[in-house]
């Protein structure tokens, strides 16, 4: 029954005639003079460095770019010969981040949406959901309530939604970007399943190459004045390499760095967590009886999957989260802050023994400029003010933030905000580094900045705890691997990419 | 304090919540009229064997209707201290004067503030905003983008409550969490103020890019029905605004606001 | 059938742009709403030992804070700029903290939005929906203020006495100019300058600054 529900639509075509697109209130066009065409049921990845207008293309394919009021329209963008902002409904997009797609409170329902903005009958939309469903592998009832799915079933429901208003083209934003491998995996095969059944023409951008390689069967890599490559996989990737990793693309097989072994001296222990129950809602652990170490000069990766309670081990052993039980005890390195509790310390005190990077930037950011941003920490410890530039313009320069210091730090790129909300930890020189997914829906070029940072760090004695879904990270940086897994067994393990000791250092 | 999810075991969850709200606005029309300890001491006496009636007794004594106690009798206390002065004084300070009117005021608010607010609580509680949306929409045609768009922005509540912890953990490792509360829950709003309108322009273009918004009708899959048990509903409402205005004018108690 | 439906959505979009609501309007003004929504319902509360002692210095003076529940109104005005954009952010907000659970009753609390939210409205819409610098946002506070002075004094302080009417009124005013109008407009400036409005005129304007 699915095959038939899925598959009534024809394949749609595009073609891109000298388009661009010129953002509202920005002087430079997004996307200028771009020639393209997509025959029906071709499969496309798009690559290009960031700002290439690689998602301009995408949501001026969906029609979703706005009206005049938003923006300027240069030449012709269309699919099966209509312009593409007519075109609604006749292709779909699914976007990066899986929590803010959600339309609707249960599963059901949010696959029917499109269906009922299309003006599809009632009585026929309930069939198409279910189709849709099946087509995506996500077997649940329809009641289910959507705030209980993981991110990739998340990824895979927005995909179906996509599918059940039968597009003939459907376009993806980084789908996986910010999914854990399995998840990443997950939408993957849901995406080749359904590119499979309905013959769609797909267009997807994602910077890590290897994941979609078995589903398409085009690349084209956009730069800032066009198409600058465009071929066959295989062609392109070997033709383009060089220009493709300065753009910060992952090539398969590609680790872009990779760390030598620690020349730290004088490893000390600075925080031991003996028998930790770790609990972001106190009273309800999400894991119990943790022991773990974390050395000076020592690079620990902590992994697991989602829901195992890494993030939440890690914002504890930073002194931000108060243990659920067992011990929490400093190292002589961390003394003189009051008391020998962590989470007790003043906020204060944690800036040069405990310095935290969260997952998403914008959490830590404060003020209304790269450069006060950086200031915020060194004004806490009340440095004068010769102390605070000296601190802070060798970080601006090491992270190539210089040009940016009056920035509004919510207006940087991905990359920016990364290094940016790094930068701030590192102007009080904290002891120990806690990193929650430092490496998450980075380039590779920001990708190896990270990655030579801490080291270099590690190198000077700090004690760095990185939680990480990155296996290329753990392979090529980490000293120790620490595995979390959700029924509460805990694993520890040598990392072992770097040649210290029985290190295997092959790259998959 | 999830609001996205309602137990559809509930009594009276089936019911389409635009009867539900209608119900009370008889009795809330009634009570705010007059102002007697008598109309609102008994329709709080009728709410109590309402619910009880249709098992929602359990929810009538959670703590979700922990705050109309609490704030009951403040707004009570207020009135007793400041409301028009009439009979005996027992107390005068300042703006302050305790009297025989002003205790009766004070009596009569607490209670009236407990009898419009109880069954509202209570029957929100039982309210899906699903289907609370689909009732605007579809029994009441309210704009479907509109009431919609406010659907879809529910589903931000929950990232936005994490957000929240977040941000406060955020600030303590950044060192300034020692001092300045207010100005620290200002930042921290305004980086909440941010995070959800992104997260709202991202939504609004995945709903775009399925339709919505777009010319043309619009279809239901979920049918908002309104028959009997609706009536019923707002009947019973009817007939708890009517005893109890009926109680307050034959005791003599009635006492319209703007007399 | 998609040829019928675009031809008349460019010509709606052609009729009046600037006031018309876009897709993006509609949900930014409903999350605007529903974050200040539990913002409400949290300061509902937290409401009992705030208002207590602000009470008992000076009975009338808890509507200045409570000038805190007219915010969603003014902020969402200034944001989308379109007819009726702080009626419905204030009622969004007010149908949430309702939906969550409010002391004053479900149906009450939306009433109560409403009035709010229509005191804002009609100084926007008395200047036209054209002009949105800082004196018009403390007038939007201070007329929603007045809502709310007015609702307030009519259906829950029934009886108080004039010099409490009085010094509830006032209070209400000014905490809306300053509250509601002030904070929302130093709110909305910081939002441009971060970049989160970029598909508003309020934001597009400023950045250019």
């Amino acid at each position: 029954m699915t095959g038939g529900a899925i598959a009534a639509s024809a394949p749609a075509s595009i073609e891109a005639r000298g388009w661009g697109w010129r953002h509202g209130g920005r002087r430079v066009p997004a996307v200028s003079g771009l020639d393209l065409r997509v025959a029906p049921g071709e499969r496309v990845l798009l690559l290009g460095a960031s700002g290439a207008g690689k998602s301009t293309l995408l949501h001026g394919l969906a029609g979703v770019l706005g009206g005049d009021d938003e923006g300027e329209s240069l030449g012709e963008l269309t699919i099966d010969g209509r312009p593409a902002s007519a075109a609604r409904g006749r292709s779909g997009l699914v976007l990066q981040d899986p929590d803010s797609q959600i339309v609707m409170a249960r599963l059901g329902d949010d696959v029917a949406f499109g269906l009922e903005n299309l003006g599809v009958p009632a009585d026929e939309i309930w069939g198409r959901v279910g189709a849709a469903l099946d087509a995506v592998g996500l077997r649940l009832p329809l009641e289910h309530s959507t705030a209980a799915l993981s991110g990739g079933q998340r990824q895979r429901l927005a995909l179906a939604g996509v599918l059940a208003m039968r597009p003939g083209l459907i376009l993806l934003d980084e789908p996986t970007a910010n999914l854990d491998p399995d998840g990443v995996h997950e939408v993957r095969d849901a995406v080749a399943r359904v590119a499979d059944e309905t013959g769609a023409t797909l267009v997807v951008i994602e910077h890590r190459v290897s994941v979609w390689m078995p589903v398409v069967d085009r690349v084209v890599v956009l730069g800032h004045g066009g198409v600058i490559a465009d071929g066959s996989p295989d062609d392109v990737l070997v033709g383009q390499a060089a220009s493709l990793r300065a753009a910060g693309v992952w090539l398969p097989s590609d680790v872009p760095w990779r760390a030598h072994p620690s020349t730290a001296r004088g490893v000390e222990p600075l925080m031991t967590a003996h028998r930790l129950d770790v609990a972001r809602v106190p009273g309800t652990p999400v894991q119990r009886g943790i022991d773990l170490r974390i050395d000076s000069g020592r690079v620990t990766a902590v992994t697991g999957p989602n829901g195992a309670g890494k993030s939440t081990l890690a914002l504890t052993m930073a002194g931000l989260l108060r243990p659920d039980g067992g011990r929490l005890e400093p190292g002589a390195a961390m003394a003189g802050a009051r008391g020998n509790e962590p989470w007790r310390w003043r906020s204060r005190d944690l800036l040069t023994r405990i310095g935290t990077v969260f997952q998403h930037p914008e959490h830590q950011f404060l003020m209304g400029s790269v450069l006060a941003e950086l200031e915020v920490g060194p004004r806490a410890l009340k440095m004068p003010p010769r102390e605070r530039r000296e601190r802070i313009e060798p970080l601006l320069t090491a992270l190539r933030l210089e040009a940016l210091t009056s920035a509004n730090p919510f207006t940087l790129s991905g990359g920016e905000k990364r290094r940016l909300s790094v930068a701030t930890v590192l102007a009080t020189r904290p002891r120990m580094l806690v990193l929650d997914e430092p490496t998450f829906g980075q380039d590779a070029n920001t990708w190896r900045e990270l990655a030579r940072l801490i080291t270099d760090l590690r190198d000077d004695g700090v004690g760095v705890i990185a939680v990480t879904h990155d296996e290329t990270f753990i392979d090529a940086v980490a000293d120790t691997r620490f595995e979390l897994s959700v029924d509460g067994d805990a694993a520890m393990s040598d990392a072992g990419g770097r040649g210290r000791s029985n290190a295997g250092g092959v790259s998959e | 304090m999830s609001i996205a999810t309602v137990r559809p075991d509930l009594p009276l969850a089936g019911i389409n919540p635009v009867a539900k709200v209608a119900a009370t606005i008889p009795l809330s029309i009634g009570l705010v009229l007059t102002l007697d300890p008598v109309s609102a001491g008994v329709a709080i006496v009728c709410e109590l064997i309402v619910f009880t009636a249709v098992g929602l007794g359990p929810l009538l004594w959670s703590p979700r209707t922990l705050p109309v106690w609490i704030a009951a009798p403040l707004t009570g206390i207020s009135m007793v201290l400041y409301g028009a002065p009439s009979g005996t004084t027992y107390w005068q300070f300042g703006l302050i004067e305790v009297s025989d009117g002003s205790i009766a005021i004070g009596l009569a608010t607490m209670t009236r503030v407990i009898a419009i607010a109880l069954p509202a609580v209570v029957l929100f509680l039982t309210i899906d905003p699903t289907d609370f949306a689909d009732g605007l929409a579809q029994t009441l045609g309210l704009p479907a983008r509109f009431v919609l768009g406010a659907l879809a922005a529910l589903r931000l509540v929950g990232s936005s409550i994490d957000d929240w912890r977040t941000l406060a953990l955020a600030r303590r490792a950044r060192g300034v969490a020692d001092k300045g509360v207010i100005r620290r829950s200002l930042g921290q709003a305004f980086a909440l103020l941010v995070l959800a309108i992104r997260r709202g322009g991202t939504l609004a273009t995945a709903m775009e890019s399925r339709g919505f918004g777009a010319p043309g009708p619009r279809t239901w899959a979920r049918e908002a029905t309104f028959g009997a048990p609706e009536w019923r509903v707002i009947a019973v409402g009817c007939l708890v605004a009517v005893v109890s205005v009926s109680a307050a004018i034959l005791t003599g108690a009635w006492n319209l606001v703007w007399s | 059938m998609h040829a019928t439906t675009s031809a008349s959505g460019s010509a709606t979009t052609n009729g009046a742009p600037r006031l018309r609501w876009r897709v993006v309007d509609i949900v930014v003004a409903s999350v605007i709403g529903v974050a200040v929504g539990v913002v409400f319902w949290a300061w509902g509360v937290a409401w009992g030992p705030i208002s207590a002692p602000i009470e008992a210095v000076l009975p009338g003076l808890q509507a200045a804070p409570a000038a805190v529940w007219l915010i969603a109104g003014v902020l969402g005005g200034l944001i989308i700029r379109k007819p009726g954009a702080a009626l419905y952010t204030e009622l969004v907000a007010a149908v949430v903290s309702a939906l969550i659970g409010s002391q004053w009753g479900g149906l009450l609390t939306i009433e109560a939005g409403l009035v709010q939210g229509l005191g804002a409205e009609l100084v926007f819409a008395l200047f036209l929906y054209r002009y949105w610098r800082f004196p018009v946002a403390l007038l939007a506070g201070a007329a929603a203020g007045l809502g709310m002075a007015i609702n307030d004094l009519i259906l829950w302080y029934a009886g108080a006495a004039p010099a409490f009417a009085t010094i509830y009124t006032v209070s209400a005013v000014i905490g809306g100019a300053l509250i509601a109008g002030g904070l929302s407009w130093l709110a909305v400036r910081g939002l441009a300058r971060a970049g989160a409005l970029g598909r508003f005129a309020a934001g597009r304007e400023l950045q250019a600054v």
